[in-house]
């Protein structure tokens, strides 16, 4: 029972926790879901592009990823990525990659399925006088897309994109699998070099809630805002 | 690539004595299957529960509604099976502790009530948004012909609700399977376990997880085809998906 909760054990490992695992995870969701954003919207334009091959491509990669459990493609990354790497740099064998760097890779591979899925929404939000009168401006494609398109889009579908940026925030706790010392990790580290289960996994849990709470009051008072402008 | 390609190995036996490598996915596939339906049913029935008291007329039915989805939706699922896993036994009475760790196929029962209660939130979520995309007229009228609350969502608002979030429903049972892939942190083999362990004793990577990735498809591929009938079959006329 809670009778022998050693909250002393947590005081202990705080260091460790935040500076080498809240760091690992924090920078990780950032890195992928900036690096998921940018793919994810290149995705979106593939697909709206309106020519066949490219839209096809783009869609079964979506369905492809969406379909598969995050657990699995991290796996097949953390194997795959060294094979790529010696594919490219021509080296003689797999070169070795970091835990960092490998689960990164997975994480904007994995997310730009979902996010594209968000900016395609986003980008069809916007209504058909728009583009419209971008090219009778005489805006190149390019241009339409980045001056008139792709803000707004980004703009309406704010609210969403973080919600998914808080998911992928827990998400990253699945790096666990490669023993990799992300949040979770350094707290089942010390959990079970201290044989204190217990309260570390509780502290964590109560680490990761109060963390993706506040993001989400964040986004709901977001959304209201935009509400209201528009 | 210098990686030795040998897509005969799913013929040959497993270290495990129980038949071939295939025999070893397709039972893990099995499991996945298991956990899968199993925690689909805790999901759906505790996330009705959840979802119609998040729309009930009673500020304590919402508040425990709001609190239960946050509560299952602001922590990673690999947490919360952590807490059933580890934490839980330890916090119960000893008796009652002892008992739940020595449970025959633990992470079994663990995944599949983890992974539902997870998803529960989900589906509440969506019912909610299903009860609330009904015109205000329905729940009026139910009231009017004289049904009381429980008659007028067992015969009016969820009968039309349900059938208006079988999409989103459909992916998130798509969701529940692939999540009970996170238990393989709890020692539960199912298909991505199984991958897994066929990998570290035949270290042929890319065959096992091939074929783990070509099951998940499949199945992805038979529940979009069998969701689409059961859509077409309970589509609410006078809508747009209805006939």
């Amino acid at each position: 029972m809670l009778g022998n909760f050693d909250f002393d054990v947590i005081r202990r490992a705080l260091p460790y926790l935040f500076y080498e695992g809240m760091t690992f995870t924090l920078t990780l969701t950032a890195l992928a879901a900036l690096g998921g954003l940018v793919f994810g919207t290149a995705l979106a334009l593939m697909r709206l592009s309106g020519l066949k091959l490219l839209g096809r491509i783009a869609g079964l990669y979506v369905d492809f990823m969406r379909s598969l459990p995050l657990v699995l493609v991290i796996f097949w990354f953390y194997f795959l990525v060294p094979y790529i790497g010696q594919w490219l740099t021509g080296a003689s064998r797999p070169i070795s990659v970091g835990a960092f760097a490998s689960s990164l890779i997975t994480f904007i591979m994995f997310e730009a399925a979902y996010f594209s899925e968000i900016m395609r929404a986003g980008i069809q939000s916007i209504s058909r006088g728009q583009p419209a009168a971008a090219s009778a401006l005489g805006l190149t494609y390019a241009q339409t897309m980045r001056y008139v398109v792709l803000p707004q889009a980004f703009r309406n579908m704010l609210p969403v994109l973080i919600t998914q940026t808080i998911v992928l925030f827990q998400d990253t706790s699945l790096v666990y699998v490669l023993s990799i010392t992300d949040f979770l990790g350094a707290a089942s580290k010390v959990a079970q070099r201290d044989g204190r289960l217990v309260e570390m996994y509780l502290f964590a849990a109560i680490v990761y809630f109060t963390i993706s709470c506040i993001a989400s009051f964040g986004v709901r008072r977001l959304q209201s805002r935009i509400a209201i402008i528009r | 690539m210098n990686y030795n390609w040998n897509w005969g190995i799913f013929f040959q036996p497993n270290p495990m004595g129980t038949g071939t490598y295939l025999d070893m996915l397709l039972s893990g596939l099995a499991l996945t299957l298991k956990t899968a339906a199993l925690a689909w049913v805790i999901a759906l029935i505790t996330g009705s529960i959840v979802g119609v008291m998040r729309t009930l007329p009673s500020k304590g039915a919402n508040w425990f509604g709001f609190a239960y989805v946050e509560f299952f939706r602001n922590m990673p699922l690999l947490v919360q099976l952590f807490l059933w896993f580890f934490v839980l036994p330890e916090l119960l009475p000893k008796a009652a502790g002892l008992w739940l760790k020595q449970l025959p196929n633990a992470p079994f029962w663990t995944a599949a009530i983890g992974v539902g209660l997870f998803m529960s939130a989900r589906v509440a979520v969506q019912l909610q948004a299903g009860i609330g995309s009904l015109p205000r007229g329905q729940r009026m009228a139910a009231t009017a012909l004289g049904l009381t609350t429980v008659q007028g969502y067992r015969y009016v608002l969820l009968p039309m609700a349900f059938r208006i979030i079988l999409p989103p429903l459909t992916s998130e049972f798509l969701n529940t399977i692939k999540n009970t892939a996170v238990a393989i942190t709890i020692g539960l083999l199912e298909l991505t376990g199984q991958a897994r362990s066929m990998q570290e004793f035949s270290f042929q990577v890319f065959e096992a997880f091939t074929a783990a990735t070509i099951l998940y498809l499949l199945v992805n591929a038979v529940v979009v085809t069998a969701m689409r009938f059961l859509e077409r079959w309970v589509a609410i006329p006078g809508y747009i998906t209805g006939k």
